[in-house]
């Protein structure tokens, strides 16, 4: 599978590259500040008890992300 | 010789260990904590270096510079006055990459620049291994490691500061290569804007913020300080670069990107020539700890369980210490009133300083001081440890379901501290809707002014003075059940606003889950006892001793067969009646607004002045006043539920009115939460009265 999907479906334990962001305005500049530009690796770690927000870790960082907004990365899925 | 003192800015991205570094400068006791928004206003502490005297200025926690929320404008606002001579920039050797996108934009903006590299025995500890010197050479600053913790590195920091600001260091900082476009641009601005700007400023900063704000209007930036006469040449520059850049295809927003993509890129090209792990997966251990900590099943069992470890701890050693000291102070009571007898003063004055001021500190501090010297170094311990942002993970989809903001979850646990603090720590919330939102709801969880009245009365009404394992535990449910509650009522009341008053939906959430940290037990207990326990105690000793004072001359100034204090419990009786309570105890709550600490006592005060005077040195001895007074169960059960939803504390009123800026929100709070109390306790108390239970 080598499509773009958005970063919330990502499955635990598996890792995206980030392609580009549908976000616009303040949640764009959070994400940009975040360090996800193109090419960068994001591996999606952990659900919180009720399934959202989802841990990603993301240069190095442990971030949790609200699936409102996960849903606005997209990311090629890698394998392994 | 000491001349005036040099302004020294510490900037970093929250959980660095930016607030140990400056305890470690400055010797002065700030409290440090392991999440986002800690450093809610800029703590200033002075030290001597080599005869020369320096301010340092401890800023927020911010990831960057880009003014997005109340701390990244602070931040940004004082790097960018001119103030500071020297910004150190402490960074986290575990997390270097994504610290050093900060370090690059304070580097664009000043040239006096100070990298510290700290945790670096955590950095040991997970096999990472940082080249300082390398480091210094790329970014051509001063590059300082260091283990805050330990004091390592904290000598040659200051040696750094000192020869920076003397001068006998010059920096070379690494310039980001921001293509040909803005490249262009930039040298059009820079040269334009060089007079006019700051001495401690770059101007190709200035240039870079002015194409990024609005390119071509020559006076978008606040930065800039253009006289009336200047704007020429620079609107012509910016006129002429708003051309290059529309031809170069970047607008606003492309521009931002590219701007910020080219500094990621920047700080990961400089941490791939620095970093070197020995260990693939270094955080694995706290990954295997997340997975229970806030796993589907467990998160919120062991969330609850930990709370209730740490109360269940608390209410069991408190238990003895509390007695002891309770028992010690009123045998010095009765000392001081047989001097006062020996020295012939009259009543009145033996009543006031006596039975008045010394009666209500000796019981705020035998109720208070046992608790908290145990409750705040376990809470201190939890939040050292980086389990409050775990806690604001696993409750999050509650608050987005209460369209509030995630980040809520964590000003509420800084709410159990102290409302007053909760408030101001909501400032990690960007979205002025839902920063509202948390600050008006901040006290519905109970601070620990109101902790050792829901003990108390749990530990007396609710398990019935049984003694015993059980009795503590039943203490320990009852007071997470009230907790639980409180959380409840805060997400119900958060939804309530977001549909009202202030609609809208959540708006976009991240929060950090830093690593975990080995906690410092020493320190811990040195810090919470020294800058929370004792500050707390203070505070409410400084409001009890006057509050004792007036409450005693309300209950023994009569006018007409009644005193004051009856009177005024007299006319609110029905009210209290009505919600399960008396007057009284409504007379101890209004009579308490400064500080939530003495309800209990004035309460106790009331009682036994109005009543026969018992010898009060234990819990059954106060059970017996309440009920001699005619409480039941359920006016317990109504006063803890009081207790949790009423109006805040006179210190927490003002830090709102500070924080919002508004006394509409202020009264807004005070309202809602007073509201929220009544109607509950109106509920539960004709509900058990209709069913015949009371």
């Amino acid at each position: 599978m080598n499509g773009l999907v958005p970063l919330h479906l990502l499955s635990p334990g598996t890792s995206g590259k980030v392609n580009r962001l549908i976000a616009e305005g303040n949640t764009r500049r959070r994400m940009l500040d975040l360090g996800l530009i193109r090419g960068t690796r994001v591996v999606a770690l952990q659900k919180s008890p009720s399934g959202d927000p989802v841990a990603y870790e993301i240069r190095g960082a442990v971030i949790a992300l609200r699936s409102e907004e996960a849903s606005q990365i997209l990311v090629e899925v890698l394998s392994g | 010789m000491m001349g005036e003192s040099l302004v020294v800015a510490l900037a970093g991205n929250p959980n660095t260990g930016k607030s140990t570094v400056f305890n470690c400068l400055t010797g002065l006791n700030q409290h440090t904590g392991n999440w986002p928004g800690k450093t809610v206003t800029n703590a200033r502490g002075k030290y001597v270096y080599r005869q020369r005297c320096f301010t340092l200025v401890d800023l927020p926690g911010t990831y960057s510079l880009f003014a997005n929320s109340v701390d990244e404008k602070v931040a940004q606002d004082f790097i960018c006055s001119g103030e500071p001579e020297v910004t150190v920039v402490v960074t986290d050797a575990t997390c270097l990459e994504r610290n050093l996108n900060l370090v690059l934009q304070v580097m664009e903006i000043t040239n006096n620049v100070v990298l510290c590299v700290n945790l670096l025995d955590e950095a040991r500890r997970k096999k990472i291994q940082v080249d300082l010197p390398r480091l210094s050479r790329l970014l051509g600053i001063p590059v300082i490691g260091a283990s805050a913790r330990s004091g390592v590195g904290m000598t040659d920091l200051k040696e750094a500061i000192y020869r920076l600001s003397a001068g006998q260091i010059k920096t070379r900082p690494l310039q980001i290569s921001y293509g040909p476009v803005v490249e262009k641009c930039l040298a059009l601005l820079g040269p334009a804007l060089a007079g006019l700007v700051d001495k401690n400023i770059n101007s190709r900063w200035a240039a870079l913020r002015l194409i990024d704000d609005h390119p071509g209007s020559g006076h978008g930036s606040r930065y800039l300080f253009l006289p009336r006469a200047a704007p020429e040449q620079i609107q012509a520059a910016g006129a002429q670069a708003d051309r290059l850049l529309t031809d170069g295809a970047l607008d606003q927003s492309t521009l931002r990107d590219h701007i910020v993509t080219c500094l990621v890129s920047q700080a990961e090209e400089v941490a791939q020539k620095v970093l070197k792990y020995e260990r693939q997966n270094y955080n694995a251990a706290d990954r295997k700890i997340d997975s229970i900590l806030t796993s589907r099943i467990w998160g919120i069992p062991v969330m609850l369980l930990l709370l209730g470890v740490v109360f269940w701890i608390t209410i069991k050693g408190a238990n003895y210490p509390s007695q002891a000291l309770a028992g010690g102070l009123f045998w010095i009571e009765d000392r001081l009133t047989q001097l006062c007898l020996a020295a012939g003063w009259p009543g009145w004055l033996h009543g006031v300083l006596v039975l008045g001021l010394y009666r209500t500190l000796a019981w705020v501090i035998s109720v208070m001081l046992p608790p908290m010297a145990i409750f705040f170094p376990l809470f201190t311990l939890l939040e050292d440890l980086g389990y409050l942002p775990r806690i604001a993970f696993n409750l999050d989809n509650f608050f987005k379901k209460a369209c509030a903001h995630g980040k809520q979850a964590l000003t509420m646990c800084m709410g159990f501290g102290c409302n007053a603090a909760g408030v101001i720590s909501c400032r990690i919330i960007d979205s002025p809707r839902e920063r509202l939102i948390a600050i008006i709801t901040n006290n519905f969880v109970p601070c620990n002014g109101r902790f050792p009245t829901l003990i108390a009365l749990a530990v007396i009404f609710i398990v019935g003075g049984a003694g015993g394992a059980g009795q503590s535990l039943a203490a320990t449910l009852t007071v997470l059940t009230a907790i639980v509650l409180g959380v409840i009522i805060t997400l119900a009341i958060s939804r309530i606003l977001s549909q009202t008053v202030l609609k809208g939906i959540p708006s976009s959430f991240s929060l950090e889950l830093p690593p975990y940290r080995k906690p410092q037990i020493g320190r811990i207990i040195v810090r919470s006892i020294l800058d929370r326990t004792l500050f707390v105690l203070g505070r409410a000793i400084i409001v009890a001793a006057p509050a004792g004072v007036i409450t005693w001359s309300f209950a023994n100034i009569f006018i007409g067969d009644h005193s004051i204090l009856q009177h005024g419990a007299n006319l609110l009786a029905p009210f209290g009646h009505l919600l399960g309570l008396d007057g009284f105890i409504l007379m101890a709550f209004i009579l308490g607004l400064p500080a939530n600490e003495i309800v209990l006592p004035i309460l106790i005060m009331s009682y036994m002045s109005t009543g026969q005077m018992i010898e009060l040195d234990n819990l059954q001895a106060l059970k017996e006043l309440f009920v001699a007074n005619g409480w039941t169960w359920l006016t317990a059960v109504c006063t803890m539920l009081f207790c949790l939803n009423h109006f805040p504390c006179g210190t927490t009123l003002l830090t709102i009115k500070k924080e919002t800026r508004s006394t509409k929100w202020t009264l807004v709070a005070f309202a809602v939460t007073t509201a929220t109390g009544i109607i509950l306790c109106f509920i539960v108390a004709q509900g058990a009265r209709l069913l015949g239970l009371a």
